[in-house]
């Protein structure tokens, strides 16, 4: 094991291309513009992740896709130490919108993340696949 | 005993589509669940036992639980025998209902076999679309391993109730001392909290002895009638209750990662057999890494909640020596974990306690009720639980 000082602080790792379903697509054709979707229930009023067809709430069929700033508090985290490309964070977000999101959080050193802190998202590359959300301090 | 007359089916659909190019398989269990739903004239908030087979995309039933947001489930089955398996799935569910252990039962299968230019499992393939797990895209890209998701627990566990790391140490510390009696535990050492928390951190706040061992190997158990049960040469074990729930996210709003499905497990399990906490003489608790046992010792109420970490402290769980006796085979933080799963040797540890057979140095005197209870999964994503209470018979 190296030592965690060695490691580059940003905590940012390789990122496999997502799998993407007939049902996801719309999520990661967003996300290849840069932008980051949620899904509300027009007839409930609430908003869930992951995206789904039916509400996991009232399941309505009347869920669309609304473009969220990505904004939000990290709810719980964990940095991984024994990882071979070094340390990274995975964790939840709560979104201002309600939803917990699991991600990981990049551009932060592996001992300056805190329950509470304000986080946003931002995209980062994969290889062969569309980019996907990740969360760095606000 | 009989499933005659015992339950009925009230609803039923098909789904109208032949080729289903622009809907996912889960979203077709979905809006099939919802089109029985519709002609029974029930709501999704009805369920309470689901039903699926082997083929349902993700984690057994868990990942279409969550997909569907079946918030009241108490009862979960994915036998897979085939084209037949729905066939099963309504006789068991007519004995789960016969039983008590649920009253609406929802079965769904779907899939989309004329869509092959699409393939399963949760691995994205660069410009091709996958019809995996629902959950797979958005979530097995963040190098989610069971270390770092239980680790999020502990961490959120510690932010909320303050629980350290020294009192998860106490947990390590516990089996140890049952381990060194245990000629087969792969880990046979007496352990100190000091050893804990300096062990090298695996995936904050979990250090190395925080986690239980991978072993192979495995077991088995043989159920029997109450009158099999008596031509039998050996000492009675009576099932006495069982409950089960699932838990996840649920559209990422149930979110909490500080209690787990034993919450709903443990009450059913308990009010099954008419006895409380107080009355468990030994407990088996899955010991995937120290904050699981934390956790389904408070979700199970032998403490308030967020009182795990005093509760464990000291060493109340070593037989002998605290208040209630945990995992006196070393459990899989010390013994064994086969296969990474380590439900099957919680029931039998519990079963030697309450014929008398653990090793004398950890054997619980007057051994008469025991309690053994896992989750399965991921505490961090989504997991089952299970509580199973059993008592000796003179």
């Amino acid at each position: 094991m190296t030592d965690v000082q060695d490691r580059p602080a940003t905590m940012t790792r390789n990122i496999p291309a997502p799998a993407v379903t007939i049902e996801s697509k719309p999520f990661w054709d967003a996300a290849t513009e840069g932008k980051f979707m949620i899904k509300r229930c027009n007839a409930c009023g609430e908003a869930h992740w992951y995206p789904r067809a039916l509400c996991p709430f009232c399941f309505s069929d009347e869920t669309v896709w609304e473009e969220s700033p990505g904004e939000g508090v990290i709810y719980s985290y964990s940095v991984m130490h024994r990882s071979p490309s070094g340390p990274y964070a995975i964790g939840y977000v709560t979104l201002n919108e309600g939803p917990a999101v699991l991600t990981n959080f990049v551009d932060v050193a592996p001992d300056g993340l805190s329950i509470g802190q304000k986080v946003k998202v931002k995209f980062q590359p994969t290889e062969n696949g569309p980019p996907v959300p990740v969360f760095a301090p606000a | 005993m009989s499933i005659k007359g015992k339950a009925y089916i009230m609803g039923a659909y098909e789904h109208p589509l032949r080729d289903a190019p622009d809907k996912s398989t889960p979203q077709l269990h979905a809006e099939c669940a919802k089109g029985a739903l519709e002609d029974a004239g029930l709501t999704k908030d009805d369920i309470d036992g689901y039903f699926c087979a082997g083929d349902a995309p993700g984690f057994g039933a868990m990942s279409m639980i969550d997909y569907m947001g079946l918030r009241n489930v108490r009862h979960m089955d994915s036998t897979e025998t085939g084209g037949s398996s729905y066939l099963l799935h309504v006789g068991h569910a007519a004995q789960a209902i016969a039983e008590g252990k649920c009253s609406v039962a929802l079965v769904t299968l779907a899939g989309r076999p004329r869509q092959n230019k699409f393939f399963g499992g949760g691995a994205g393939k660069p410009g091709q679309l996958t019809d995996g797990p629902p959950e797979a895209g958005y979530e097995n890209i963040y190098g989610g391993s069971t270390h770092n998701t239980y680790g999020m627990c502990a961490m959120r566990h510690m932010y909320e109730y303050g629980t350290t790391s020294e009192q998860l140490a106490w947990i390590k510390v516990a089996a140890s001392h049952h381990a060194q009696y245990n000629p087969n535990a792969f880990l046979k050492d007496v352990v100190t909290v000091e050893q804990v928390v300096n062990s090298r951190m695996i995936s904050d706040p979990l250090h190395l002895l925080d986690c239980c061992v991978v072993t192979d190997g495995g077991g088995a158990l043989i159920v029997v009638s109450p009158e099999v049960a008596k031509t039998l040469n050996r000492p009675k074990v009576k099932i006495m209750g069982a409950g089960e729930s699932p838990k996840g996210p649920m559209g990422g709003r149930g979110l909490d990662l500080t209690h787990s499905g034993a919450v709903w497990s443990g009450p059913i399990a308990f009010g099954e057999a008419g006895v409380t906490p107080a009355d468990i003489k030994y407990a088996s608790i899955y010991d995937s890494f120290t904050i699981t046992v934390l956790m389904q010792l408070e979700d199970l109420g032998f403490c308030e909640k967020g009182q795990g970490g005093k509760f464990v402290a000291d060493g109340n769980l070593i037989s002998g020596v605290g208040k209630l006796p945990f995992n006196t085979d070393g459990g899989g933080l010390c013994n064994n974990h086969p296969t990474n799963r380590g439900g099957i040797t919680k029931v039998i540890e519990a079963v030697r306690q309450l014929r008398g057979e653990a090793h004398p140095k950890v054997q619980v005197p007057n051994c008469d009720i025991a309690l053994a209870h896992g989750t399965g999964g991921s505490l961090g994503t989504r997991h089952g639980a299970a509580t199973l209470i059993m008592e000796r018979e003179a």
